[in-house]
Formats: structure tokens, sequence, C-alpha cells
């Protein structure tokens, strides 16, 4: 029943939407002051699409996936999914945290299920938590509890709990950025092996110019906060990527230019 | 090759061993026990050896009773290796027992035999066993009233509490207008409300079932609000996207991430439900273990003071130990927790 379901997830996979950034400011206010994070921010992104948002560290990269998400509206401008405004959460747009965030009195199959329960759909569906389980290789630590987990497979299951909504944009907030670089790697293999077998939109915010090209078709650069859009850089390199790989080399120097490192290099 | 030489070295050093180890090993397994035996046996002899200065019926069945236990103690700790968990559970006791041999002993001594503390307010313990084998009717009508008493009042000011502090935690109009409340009536011990509740309310009973629920009722309210102000939005926003409604964010995210807190409270509230019970059993109600230690006062029989106090002591303890029970199966997700 598992490998039935797995197999008609990868023949019938999600088709990504098309999100529109269109004219997006946003700011927060602190003490009466308002502290402004994103100026101008136009993106439009195809369906199926994997796009790596870099930027210096806190210059806005992850209020915009909030407001991707729908979690906070912006002060002004629009987000389209697919020609709809975004107003709120939808489960057709999970994100994963760069926390796992996962319920701590909840089992790992429990997790993974809270998507479908909160939709009311669990009951019938229950089959495709199994099958999320299987994705991403932990199926036998479906009874454990979170904090037997390791930091990877805690990510996993979080990556799991994202992927059985069948979401048509998978947002990743530095989901990787807490992992040993080891673990990192591996998994940002198996991103690349899920986006590519699911077809999702793909919008990935990281701090890391090589990971933004090992994984990405094209790279986005924000400035300091507030962040605008400083360049969109596409990569058409095949997948798997490797590091070594001199176009990506030349791509990365060009990248560190941007955010002003380009002495490091 | 060290690794080798290491393990060699205590393959053949094993069949060595001398015969001056292994009774040391012995008497370092079973001394614990053979001195409890001992203890027992004084306790039972401490009985039986002088007249007593009272007159109290149970002395020879209290003497012998110390020798069966001091007789089953020492076969307990001989053959521990055959009586599987019971014999590692006394060998584990067994310095317990010594100690409760001794004390017996000299409780034994000092009041029935020789009187060094005063009479009757130091009664031996054969005066406790009488009140238990005598008495029993009367002090098992007084345990039954208390735990009915205390288990109506608990259950409802624990729900109240929890369902109060859920909605305070939760909305923000709720805490607006409860939390004064709160903040004026809770801290106030509930005992203070003795004289106005015993005439307002139509019984005595009802009137220490609200006290009971009262005292009960301010705990577990302030720490499942707490628990429940205190969760991570990070919870609520994983749960948003994955498309739960409100009514999904609060039964499913922030009670279970609550309940931590909560079982705090429900402890709190449990030790100073048992302090308004026994006040109001002592001032207004006329049933109930403190219903019983005021009547016995009245007698001046303080050997049932005692008994009562025993029985007591053991019904708030196994109280707390079901309660814990309790939280130990809900929480099993939780690493390191407190074992009472």
């Amino acid at each position: 029943m598992v490998a039935a379901a797995l197999a008609e997830a990868i023949t019938h996979p999600a088709a990504g939407a098309a999100l529109d950034i269109d004219n997006v400011n946003h700011a927060f206010d602190i003490d009466g002051a308002e502290l402004p994070v994103l100026s101008d921010v136009s993106i439009s992104v195809e369906p199926g699409e994997f796009v790596a948002l870099l930027g210096p560290s806190g210059c806005g990269k992850s209020t915009l996936l909030r407001l991707v998400a729908g979690l906070d509206k912006p002060k002004a401008g629009t987000l389209r999914e697919d020609e709809s405004r975004i107003r709120s959460p939808q489960p057709s747009r999970v994100v994963v945290f760069q926390d796992p965030t996962l319920f701590p009195w909840r089992s790992v199959w429990d997790n993974v299920a809270l998507g479908l329960e909160a939709q009311g759909i669990l009951k019938s569906q229950r089959q495709r938590v199994d099958a999320a389980l299987d994705l991403v290789g932990l199926s036998a630590f479906r009874n454990a509890y979170p904090h037997q987990l390791s930091g990877g497979m805690a990510q996993r299951v979080a990556l799991a709990r994202a992927l059985v909504n069948d979401p048509k944009i998978l947002i990743l907030d530095e989901p990787l950025g807490k992992l040993d670089s080891l673990t990192r790697i591996t998994m940002q293999a198996e991103l690349v092996a899920l986006w590519q077998r699911k077809g999702f939109t793909t919008l990935l915010v990281t701090h890391d110019a090589e990971e933004a090209l090992v994984l990405a078709n094209r790279v986005i650069v924000f400035s300091e906060r507030p962040a605008r859009v400083k360049a969109d850089i596409r990569v058409d390199r095949p997948y798997p990527r490797h590091r070594g790989d001199p176009y990506l080399a030349d791509l990365r120097r060009q990248i560190l230019g941007l955010l002003g490192l380009d002495a490091t290099w | 090759m060290s690794t080798y030489s290491l393990s060699d070295g205590l393959a053949s050093g094993a069949p060595r061993i001398s015969r001056a180890p292994l009774l040391a090993a012995w008497v370092k397994e079973s001394g614990a026990g053979v001195a409890a035996s001992a203890a027992w046996i004084a306790f039972g002899l401490s009985c039986l050896w002088w007249e007593d200065v009272g007159d109290w019926s149970r002395t020879h069945s209290l003497g012998i009773a110390a020798f069966v236990i001091a007789a089953i103690t020492l076969f307990g700790t001989v053959g521990a290796d055959y009586l599987g968990s019971a014999g590692r559970a006394l060998r584990q006791r067994a310095p317990w027992l010594v100690a409760l041999g001794v004390f017996l002993t000299l409780w034994e001594v000092a009041t029935a035999k020789f009187a060094w503390l005063p009479l009757p307010f130091f009664p031996p313990p054969q005066a406790i066993i009488e009140v238990y084998t005598d008495d029993l009717p009367k002090l098992l009508d007084s345990v039954f009233a208390s735990v009915r008493l205390q288990l109506g009042g608990y259950l409802i000011g624990a729900t109240i509490g929890f369902l109060t502090g859920v909605s305070i935690g939760w909305s923000r109009a709720v805490g607006y207008w409860v939390h004064p409340v709160l903040r004026f009536i809770g801290p106030l011990p509930a005992t203070a409300w003795l004289p106005i509740a015993f005439f307002t309310f139509p019984s005595s009973w009802s009137a220490s079932t609200f006290l009971i629920a009262l005292a009960t009722g301010f705990p577990v309210t302030v720490l499942t609000w707490s628990g429940v102000a205190s969760v991570s939005n990070a919870y609520y926003d994983v749960a948003r996207t994955l498309g739960a409604k409100p009514s999904f964010l609060v039964l499913k995210v922030a009670i279970p991430a609550a309940l931590p807190h909560v079982f705090v409270g429900l402890f709190m509230g449990l030790g100073s439900s048992f302090a308004v019970l026994v006040v109001a059993e002592m001032i207004g109600v006329k049933a109930g273990l403190g219903w019983y230690l005021q009547w016995a006062q009245g007698w001046a029989a303080y050997a049932n003071m005692y008994a009562a106090l025993i029985v007591m002591s053991l019904l708030c303890s196994g109280a707390i130990t079901l309660l814990f029970a309790i939280r130990d199966r809900l929480l099993v997700w939780q690493k390191g927790t407190v074992k009472w």
C-alpha cells in the first residue's frame, strides 16, 4: 500500500504554482518607530522553479517568506499564488523553518500527520503519512519522539511534515542552516531529488552562496535591510551539480562581490 | 596489543579469588538484612521482656508480629537470590528496615515500658495498633468522608481552573476581565473564606467543597495560563501553515504544550487543598479525618490522633503518587521528569 501510494505520488506529481510578488513593501513597528524591512520587492517565479533568496543576515529574507506563507500581511503591494491573492496561510504553501519545530509531545508519525489532521482528512489518507516518512527514509522511526532524533533526522521529519500536504510551493527558511556540514551536503542532494520528483515550486532562503548555486535554478541577491532585489541570476546547469564546477565558482565570485565580500575570495 | 594483555590478566586472575573477599561480599550484600532482622527481634523482645506501665491489650500480639517480620526479613535476605525482584527490593530497603526496627524499639521502651516520655501524650505503638483494630469502623467512615469531600472539591476546582487558565491564556478579552479578579481573590488563603462560606452555603458539605475547589483552582488557573501563554509562536506558525483552524490551535497545540505547567498547578493545588480539607473538617463538617482528629483530642485519645495522622499522611502521599503516575503516562514525551 505504501509502495502504491509512493508510485502514485511519483507518476502524478503535484505541479508547482506560479508566485507573483508585486511591489511589496513591509516594515516593523518597533516602539512606535517604523523600521522598513522590504523595499519595492518584485519577483515573479515560474511554476516548478527552484529560487534561492540570498542576502546578508537580518536583511528581511525571512520576512518575505512569512509574507509568501501568508503568516503576515505586507504593508503595501500584493502577493499572488497562481493569480489568487495570498491573504492567509494555506497548506498549498508549506514552510520548513530553520528549527525543525517538531511538536515534542507527538511521535514522528503524528508530527508528519499534523497537516492532514488539521485539515480533517487524516482518517481517509493515512497512507500519505507513511509514504512521506518513506520518502525521507525515516519509516523505522515512526514511533520515536522528537527528543530521540538527531538534528538531521528532525529536519527530515519536518520536511516530511511539509511534503505530506503535496504543497504547490515549498518555502524553506534556511532549513539546513543548523546542520553539520556532512549532513547538510547529503540533505542538499535529497532536496534536489525531491524537488525533481515532485515538481513543486521552491523558495529557499539561505546565506550560503554555494548552497544556493548547487540547489537553485535562480539566485536572487538582496541588499542590506531594507531588502531590495540587487541581482537576479539564472543558474543554467544540469543536476546533479558539482561543487567544483568552474561555472558555479565564477557565479559564486560574482555573488560574493555583490554582497561586498569579494575581498575574502 | 595492550588491550589483549589486559583482558588476559583479568581472565587468569579470576579463579584465584580467595574466600575472604567472598565473605566480605556476602556481608556487604546481606549484612543490612541480617541487621534489620536483629533490630526487629530487639523490638519484639522489648515488647515482651518488661511489663507495660499501662493497660494495653495488643502488646503480646505486637511482639509476636515483630518476630514474624524479623523471620521474614532473615529468610528473605538469605534466599534473596531465589526471590527475584522481591529479593532485590528487600535488599535495597534493608537499611530502612534497620532504622525502623531501632526506632520502634526505642519508642516501645521510652513509652510503654519506662514512660520516659509522658503518657498519655506519647502513646506506645501497641496503643496505635489498638486503634486500628478496635476503632476501625469509625476510622474507615472518616477516611471515606474525607476522600469523597476532597475528590469532589478537587475535581471541580481543577476542571474550572484548567478551563479558566486556557481561556485567559488564549483570549485577550477573557484575560481583561478575569485577570484582575484573579489577582484580587486568588492570593487570599481559601481558609479565610471559611466563616462566610459556612453561613452562605446551604450545608457545611457544599461550603467545604467550594473552599477546596477554590484552593485547587487558583494555582491550576495561574499555571495553566502561564503554560498556554509561554507556548512558542513557532508552533502556531507551523500549525497555521499546515491548515490549522483556531480550535485545532487551542486543543492540539496550546493545551498539549501547556500540559507540563498544568501538572505543576495540579500538584500545588493538591497540597493547598489538603490544608483546606483538614481545617474545614475540624471546624464545620461533622465527618472525615480532620473531624476525627478534633474528636480524639476532645476525648484526650492521643493514640487515635496519631493513628488518624498516619492514615492521613498515607492518603495524601498516595494522592500525590497517583497524580505523578498520571503525569508520567501523559507526558512520556518529556525527558528527565522528577520521580516522586
